[in-house]
């Protein structure tokens, strides 16, 4: 309760009061559109209250886009302030609080969102499914989400931002050396957004596992949908791990415990050993389901079955099993002694066995491919070689006795932005331009699309390479600057220059959105790429009950069967029966808000309050008891309608197989 | 979500939905399995950190404990009589034992609440030591558990008074016993490594 009140806003600081008043005047913004449009009704029928996979897939989307952004503006701030040496553009303080709010949110609040984002609108219609098992609670999983997110992000600017590093390392992220407010914000918010994964991963195991059409057996499912099988087990797995490590952390920092810190018992490194335990895991979490819209993406656009389809589901068992053991590697400098050491190294370097097999998978897939370049695959193609450095580095920095020399350095730096941004980045564009035509129906422009991919990854290239050598030289992490003397300079300059290469090319990016809603084509056909699997079988963008007549599986790449062999493309009327589809509700968009109510009093540590905002969480809870709401039927002339809309076209103007 | 109902089937698994929810119900449980097993290691490693505080042996009444284990215990097993009851479609047979469930882990609530305000008392305070930390964090997350069991069940006991035996209910009430025997099964493992362990060492 010792807040004060002339704390609670973050004031003095320019750059801050900017972002304050551009808050405030996007907020107004937002608000005079929307009532000026007449469209607050609008946004709560078919957005805030909806259950639609495919709906709540493109919110993700949107609201991890955002959050890229944000994350992006914090590294270019970094950039800016190491440019050169001995800059005054941040001050150590600013500078710890921006890397810490660069790294939360773009592994949880922007690469976590996109992926689940994609998996939401995808999968369901890759396996057939009218929807995910449990719709509502998929709602329920967002709009935690996107509570926690926002409640993360608000910390700039009321109360101050978490400042101990996104691995919030003890005792530095304790109340004794952090005793703000700001690491509050990390163990809550995360928290909240964590419950919303957790109940992703589950809906999307009992989806997978129980909803896929007639026939389609489990080594039929695209591999899409095995690589976000295996990741959603992972995050089964691995966030209550998670969990159990922030609710510790909580309550050290706010009750008073002792489980991290230095007096009354507590050990910092169990925090360590906590936090990599589920986020080692996590990395995997995010890559499998990106390798997945690799292979789809590959499979497509070299117009062949993807190579070594079994031994790609065995490899990803195995990095999903491996992923588990390896946790110590991210601090081989504990001094655990040799013997430990030993085996984590042993065990990170064989990551690399099942991973060097996918590489080998998607380079035979396109050999004597007839390999067409559309800027999904220049995605996919460049991915290999990048991520192949990410990888090599991974081996290097694996060798324990090596690793002390490259601990905490910007070798590491550069090595981990070397697998996550081809691993994720450059997957969620290629599934963005691949998947935009079924989410939207219009593509994304190919021509910018180019222009993007090819700032993206020079500016990609240009900012991180020259890191490996800082590194090397002995440039340190999260160091906010650098003397003269140390030589480091032209390397510093040379990386923020790739850096503001590369946020042109997200701008690109962002342009070619806006151009493409405006402009693109609208009369292209539902499978615009000549594709394999089933999604591409209904129309762009999908109808809410996805399929008229859900499509019998025969072999791997349904669609592609089915296309050859001239069966299930048509639909006679007598097919046709009522489909039965959930209601759409409030109560994820309500639980969102009074979990993020409760979050933010927790935050600032009114825990009377805060307790009585979670009887509001209750409250939700036993209305949803209660709820025996089952649903509505779509009637035959409803679907017959929607059908003849994009079947009966009979091809004239519209664009097949546009490339 | 279609209907896809199949009468031969126990009442709770006929419906296409209710077969999801069952699935994803044991899921869940395994997230909770590694919750708990998480809360367990912390408590391994932090079990002899007493910072100068009181130690298991100065706190421990292992007779009160003990009527807890058989509380919830006998609680498990009229658990497990309340969905026989629901098997034989016995909807005031499953009703019963289902309140006598509730009260047995009211019971166990009650005893485990004076327990901690006993140990408060003696200064014993989640704020003493690591390992006190741990101990109040490990076994206050299962009470809690235990109580919102205890709330849900209720909200469950309502609807089958208001709707009789349907597959909605039944399912309802199954997954409830699976989460009433899981807890059961996290106890055992808390009066093994935590009583029992914390005596003989």
């Amino acid at each position: 309760m010792d807040i004060n009140w002339h704390d609670l806003f973050i004031v003095g600081n320019p750059l801050i009061l900017g972002s304050q008043i551009a808050i405030l005047l996007s907020v107004i913004g937002i608000v005079a559109l929307l009532t000026y449009l007449k469209r607050w009704k609008w946004l709560w029928r078919e957005w805030l209250t909806t259950v639609d996979h495919k709906k709540i897939g493109i919110m993700y989307i949107l609201a991890g886009v955002l959050m890229f952004f944000r994350g992006g503006v914090d590294g270019l701030m970094m950039k800016a302030q190491t440019s050169r040496p001995e800059m005054n553009f941040l001050d150590a303080q600013h500078y710890n609080e921006v890397f810490t709010t660069h790294g939360v949110i773009m592994i949880l609040f922007a690469a976590m969102p996109l992926l689940i984002g994609i998996m939401n609108y995808v999968i369901p219609l890759q396996i057939g499914a009218r929807d995910v098992a449990f719709p509502q609670l998929n709602a329920l999983s967002f709009w935690l989400f996107f509570s926690g997110a926002m409640l993360f992000n608000i910390s700039f600017v009321i109360g101050g931002s978490p400042d101990a590093g996104w691995a919030a390392y003890f005792p530095l992220a304790g109340k004794e050396f952090t005793p703000g407010i700001g690491n509050n914000y990390y163990a809550v918010a995360i928290q909240i957004a964590g419950i919303g994964t957790l109940i992703s991963g589950i809906n999307f195991i009992v989806t997978i596992l129980k909803m896929r059409a007639k026939g389609m057996t489990l080594m039929k499912m695209p591999m899409f949908t095995w690589t976000s099988f295996i990741a959603s087990v992972i995050i089964v797995s691995a966030f209550p791990i998670f969990t159990v490590a922030l609710a510790l952390m909580t309550l050290d920092r706010i009750f008073g415990t002792h489980f991290f810190t230095l007096s009354g018992g507590g050990m910092d490194m169990m925090w360590v050993n906590l936090f990599w335990l589920w986020g080692h895991p996590e990395v995997y979490i995010v890559v499998l389901p990106a390798f997945g819209m690799f292979s789809e993406v590959i499979a497509t656009f070299s117009r062949k079955m993807l190579f070594g389809y079994k031994s790609m589901v065995f490899s990803v068992v195995g990095i999903a099993l491996l992923s588990m053991l390896v946790w110590v590697h991210h601090f081989f400098t504990m001094g655990a002694g040799p013997a430990v050491n030993s085996v984590f190294s042993i065990t990170t370097m064989m990551i690399a066995i099942p991973t060097g097999v996918k590489m080998f998978n998607w380079l035979f897939t396109m050999r004597k491919g007839r390999i067409e370049f559309s800027t999904a695959m220049l995605w996919a193609l460049a991915f290999i070689p990048c991520f192949l450095i990410g990888g090599i580095t991974g081996v290097m920095l694996a060798m324990s006795a090596a690793d002390y020399q490259y601990h905490n350095t910007l070798f590491l730096v550069a090595h981990f932005h070397y697998t996550l941004i081809p691993g994720v980045v450059f997957a969620v564009f290629a599934g963005l331009y691949y998947w935009w035509p079924k989410m939207f129906g219009h593509m994304l422009n190919e021509k910018l699309g180019k222009i993007h991919f090819w700032l993206f990854t020079i500016g990609f290239n240009v900012t991180f390479m020259p890191m490996f050598f800082l590194g090397l030289d002995g440039a340190v992490r999260r160091s906010y600057t650098y003397s003269a003397e140390s030589g480091f300079a032209p390397l510093f300059l040379v990386s923020a220059i790739g850096a503001v290469i590369l946020a042109l090319g997200f701008a690109t990016f962002c342009y070619n959105i806006y151009w493409s809603a405006r402009y693109a084509d609208r009369n292209i056909s539902n499978d615009p790429w000549n594709a394999r699997t089933l999604e591409w079988a209904t129309a762009s963008p999908a109808p809410f009950y996805n399929f008229a007549k859900v499509p019998e599986v025969k072999t791997l790449d349904a669609f592609w069967y089915m296309k050859k062999h001239n069966e299930g493309l048509t639909l006679s009327d007598d097919e046709i029966k009522e489909i039965h589809m959930p209601s759409n509700s409030g109560l994820p968009f309500y639980m969102g808000i009074i979990f993020g109510i409760t979050g933010f009093l927790l935050v600032f540590e009114w825990k009377l309050a805060a307790l009585v905002a979670a009887v509001g969480i209750i409250i939700g809870l036993i209305i949803r008891s209660f709820d025996y709401n089952d649903g509505f039927h779509v009637t035959v002339d409803e679907i017959k309608e929607t059908e003849k809309s994009w079947r009966s076209s009979d091809g004239k103007g519209v664009k097949n197989h546009v490339g | 979500m279609s209907a896809n109902v199949n009468t031969a089937l126990p009442l709770e698994y006929q419906t296409e939905q209710n077969r999801l929810n069952i699935l994803g119900f044991w899921v869940f449980l395994g997230a909770e399995i590694i919750l708990f097993g998480t809360l367990f290691a912390v408590y391994s490693v932090l079990n002899a950190r007493f910072a100068g505080g009181p130690t298991p042996k100065d706190l421990f009444e292992i007779k009160d404990v003990m009527i807890e284990t058989i509380l919830l215990l006998t609680s498990s097993f009229t658990c497990g009589l309340a969905i026989y009851e629901m098997r034989r479609n016995n909807k005031n047979g499953l009703l019963l034992w289902l309140i006598i469930t509730l009260l047995l882990g009211a019971g166990f609530v009650f005893m485990e609440v004076n327990e901690f305000i006993h140990y408060v008392h003696e200064g014993a305070t989640m704020q003493t030591s690591a390992w006190l930390s741990s101990f109040f964090t490990l076994l206050g997350t299962h009470g809690l558990h235990v109580s919102m069991g205890i709330g849900w069940a209720t909200m469950v006991i309502i609807q089958i008074f208001q709707r009789g035996l349907t597959p909605v209910t039944a399912r309802k009430t199954f997954i409830i016993g699976l989460y009433w025997h899981f807890l059961d099964v996290v106890w055992i493992f808390i009066f093994t490594f935590v009583y029992l362990q914390g005596m003989v060492r």
